[in-house]
């Protein structure tokens, strides 16, 4: 009896098994083509959905320059001490004509950001509760530019005419493939050579931004001012991956193309270069983000210097170059660490890193909203120009960007007075973004990752290859490998 | 009518039913029908790579034939193995100690129960969270390389994780100081379920305190070693935190710490390939299956031959009491 009830019990659940291998068999009907046109909507928002502008971040940076530069921002509602420019409230916030604010954070790790912004984006037409605007980065921007998930601007009012004083990367990065501009960044990330002064002086017997940069301004020239830092006990770099943006924004094709991945010389340029340089001592061996890199910039390090863009400088390299750290209660002031013993210059190549765009999410229920939030956050000369002087961010407006880079009073504390904003100006315009590809992210990873191990010593080149083509294929299974 | 069910006895068993029925569903609402559909994915091509989907198609074995040509997954299985049974042998080792000594009459330790919960502790923390305190130990900058640099003298720090060995190295240990203390708790119950007399006895017979732990606790505490080895060796198969976060998910260096069920949450962490990861998941299913059925096997062979030795014995006891 027993075992009847068991191989009654087992043909039971192999029935309910069998019956589920029926539920998941059915609906292939996604598409594979990258149509750009915007998702329709087949369900409207709710009422509250329309008073609430939703927007998905991955940190508080754009939070931050919403709530101090907005000019519809509610500061009062919503607790905001504008003395202070720090949210000191807990609620919500919200803006002067009542609408709410809501903003979504998740985190960037392990491409986390990006997951919950698919599914989300995926389920928006469904959905009564939209995303009004999401932000991207450089590194996968045409992902989203190039996909139905995003609204043309102009459809919601920003014109050509609203975006002519933007550097032409900027947009020509954010337009999809049907011509039309989808998301608008507040900020141009041209990238310079951060270094340091008073080892400039001991070294190259100068700290003025010119002659250094005489110094530094191809490969070999730099590879001979590394051996001079070597001599007297300093280090050019301090890890593996900080010369890395300089070259792969040179490279000759894009990574990506007919499904096939290829490697370009330049990138193989980084890697002899890196290993040389590693293997002669002429870095720390740190990798980009740890703790030992970040501590290299401050007081205690031996680095020159570091390849670093706008949004860097102000914010990273500010940041971990004092001695007191903010979160000890340190100030950034002249005298805390090396605050103000920094000073940039071009280095040996033109390149870029990073930058945030700003996205409308098709299907959303505030377009107007959106367009003004859109047209004051990034085209709006005034707030640029209040925006760079308040935060020496380098922001999209040409004009804005040139008043400041001619006033010659004008110079950052950290810098020691240099006006950057000049340097800044000039590289901007050389920005070409017509290389990348919506799997730039995720391959520059594995490329760098998997060419630790080569610099460590711990594989030779070809497996440091191999090791490669299994992360990039393992990431994007679309893909093929060159032959 | 009404006679006939005065004559019906009350049945409550149908109430045993409802009460199971909870677990039923939970159980084949979350194990059961992803089980079956992981299985299911395994013999698709299907995949979703950013916004964009791939069409699902049946291809039969190919994604097996295709894993297997790889030959990457033993590379996987072996890394796993190593880096488990670095932490597997000092773990036994340490906890079958530590078992003896708690559980000796003779030795009398004090303050017992702090140290039992001392060893345990380690366990109630998060695995990710003791990664991220070893990390942060071993890190170029860490404390480990301050000791390593000032007894050295050297002015460059130790590389940790840039070398296979110490990754792997600290990959077990963490595993072994996470899992010693569960370990030595279970191996005490045994201990403690062996009949005191027979340690009386060897006492009495004057058996030296190792004569009595080879010779009395090993053998009587044998399916509770066998327990702790399956448990072990199928949690082993599975690890994934540690190593997933000491390495960032990279495994490095050159993979070498990359284990199996790493191998598979990096087929769905970017690009989602459905297909491929069901492929690894069953054949991790049935690597560890046959492992436990193995090991299952040799404890019950050992009982058969335990028992016929039992009954051998009464025969000949019984054909004592005849004579």
């Amino acid at each position: 009896m027993t075992k009847l009830k068991r191989v009654l019990c087992g043909t039971m659940c192999l029935a309910m098994a069998g019956s589920m291998f029926t539920a998941c068999g059915d609906d292939n009907s996604s598409s594979t083509a990258a149509d750009v046109a915007p998702v329709e909507q087949k369900k409207e928002g709710s009422d509250e959905s329309k008073n609430t502008i939703k927007i998905y971040v991955w940190n508080q940076e754009f939070q931050g320059l919403f709530r101090r530069y907005y000019p519809d921002y509610d500061a009062e509602k919503s607790g905001y001490d504008t003395a202070k420019n720090e949210k000191t409230g807990t609620g919500d916030d919200y803006l002067k004509d009542g609408k709410k604010v809501v903003w979504v954070v998740n985190e960037n790790t392990n491409n986390n950001y990006q997951d919950k912004l698919d599914t989300a984006l995926k389920a928006q037409s469904e959905s009564d509760d939209k995303i009004d605007i999401f932000l991207i980065e450089a590194d996968y921007a045409l992902k989203y530019v190039n996909s139905g998930y995003t609204t043309p601007l102009k459809d919601i009012g920003v014109t050509d005419d609203d975006t002519k004083d933007m550097y032409d990367y900027t947009k020509q990065v954010a337009t999809a493939s049907d011509g039309t501009l989808r998301a608008v960044s507040w900020q141009a990330t041209p990238g310079l050579f951060a270094y340091r002064r008073d080892i400039a002086s001991e070294v190259l017997g100068t700290d003025d931004p010119e002659k250094v940069q005489a110094e530094l301004s191809d490969w070999d020239k730099f590879d001979a001012v590394a051996e001079k830092m070597n001599a007297k006990g300093y280090k050019m770099l301090s890890g593996f991956d900080d010369s890395y943006r300089v070259f792969s924004n040179n490279v000759s094709k894009p990574w990506v193309e007919n499904d096939t991945i290829q490697v370009d010389d330049q990138l193989m340029k980084w890697v002899d270069q890196t290993k040389n340089y590693t293997d002669k001592g002429y870095n720390n061996k740190t990798t980009l983000w740890a703790d030992a890199w970040s501590a290299d910039q401050g007081p205690s390090g031996k680095v020159f210097g570091f390849f670093y863009s706008t949004w860097g400088i102000n914010f990273t390299l500010a940041g971990n170059s004092l001695e007191k750290s903010e979160k000890d209660g340190g100030k950034q002031e002249v005298g805390n660490g090396l605050y103000g013993k920094y000073a940039v210059c071009e280095g040996p190549a033109a390149f870029f890193w990073g930058g945030t765009w700003l996205c409308a999410a098709a299907g959303t229920d505030n377009a107007d909203t959106v367009a003004d939030i859109m047209k004051k956050m990034t085209c709006d000369k005034d707030i640029a120009k209040k925006l760079t002087l308040d935060t020496l961010d380098y922001t999209n407006n040409k004009t804005a960007m040139q008043e400041i880079a001619d006033d010659a009073s004008y110079g950052s504390a950290f810098l020691g007075g240099q006006n950057h904003i000049k340097l800044f100006a000039a590289a901007a315009p050389n920005i070409k973004m017509d290389k990348t590809t919506a799997y730039d992210q995720g391959l520059n990873e594995a490329f760098q990752n998997a060419f630790h191990d080569y610099f460590n010593g711990t594989a030779d080149k070809d497996a440091a290859m191999d090791n490669f083509y299994k992360a990039a294929l393992e990431k994007y299974p679309n893909l093929k490998k060159a032959d | 009518m009404a006679s006939s069910n005065k004559h019906k006895s009350i049945s409550y068993a149908k109430w045993g039913y409802f009460f199971i029925i909870p677990f039923f569903v939970v159980y084949a609402a979350f194990q059961l029908y992803p089980m079956f559909s992981t299985i299911r994915d395994s013999f698709y091509s299907k995949m979703t790579v950013g916004l964009i989907e791939y069409p699902e198609k049946f291809v039969g074995l190919d994604n097996y034939t295709n894993l297997f040509k790889e030959g990457d997954i033993f590379t996987y299985f072996g890394n796993t193995f190593i880096i488990w049974i670095i932490g597997f042998i000092p773990q036994i080792f340490v906890s079958l100690l530590l078992a003896a000594w708690f559980t000796d009459i003779r030795l009398k330790l004090k303050a017992q129960g702090f140290f039992k919960v001392v060893i345990y502790l380690p366990n109630i923390i998060m695995a990710a969270a003791v990664s991220m305190l070893f990390f942060a130990i071993f890190s170029d900058i860490g404390p480990i390389n301050d000791i390593y640099k000032s007894i050295s003298g050297s002015e460059e720090p130790y590389q940790f994780f840039g070398h296979i060995t110490s990754t792997r190295l600290i990959i077990a240990i963490i595993n072994f100081i996470m899992w010693f203390g569960n370990t030595t708790i279970l191996l005490m119950a045994a201990i403690m379920g062996v009949d005191p007399a027979l340690y009386e006895a060897a006492e009495i017979d004057g058996a030296s305190p190792s004569q009595t732990f080879w010779q009395i606790t090993i053998p009587s505490i044998r399916p509770i070693l066998i327990f702790v080895l399956v448990t072990s060796l199928i949690g082993g198969v599975q690890m994934y935190d540690i190593p997933q976060i000491i390495t960032n998910g990279t495994g490095s260096p050159v993979r070498s710490s990359m284990t199996v069920v790493m191998y598979l949450n990096n087929q769905i962490s970017v690009g989602k390939n459905y297909g491929k990861a069901g492929t690894i998941s069953v054949v991790l299913f049935l690597v560890a299956a046959i492992l436990s059925l193995a090991v299952a096997a040799i404890n019950s062979k050992d009982q058969i031959a335990e028992n016929r030795a039992k009954k051998l014995k009464k025969k000949k006891m019984k054909g004592a009491y005849r004579i």
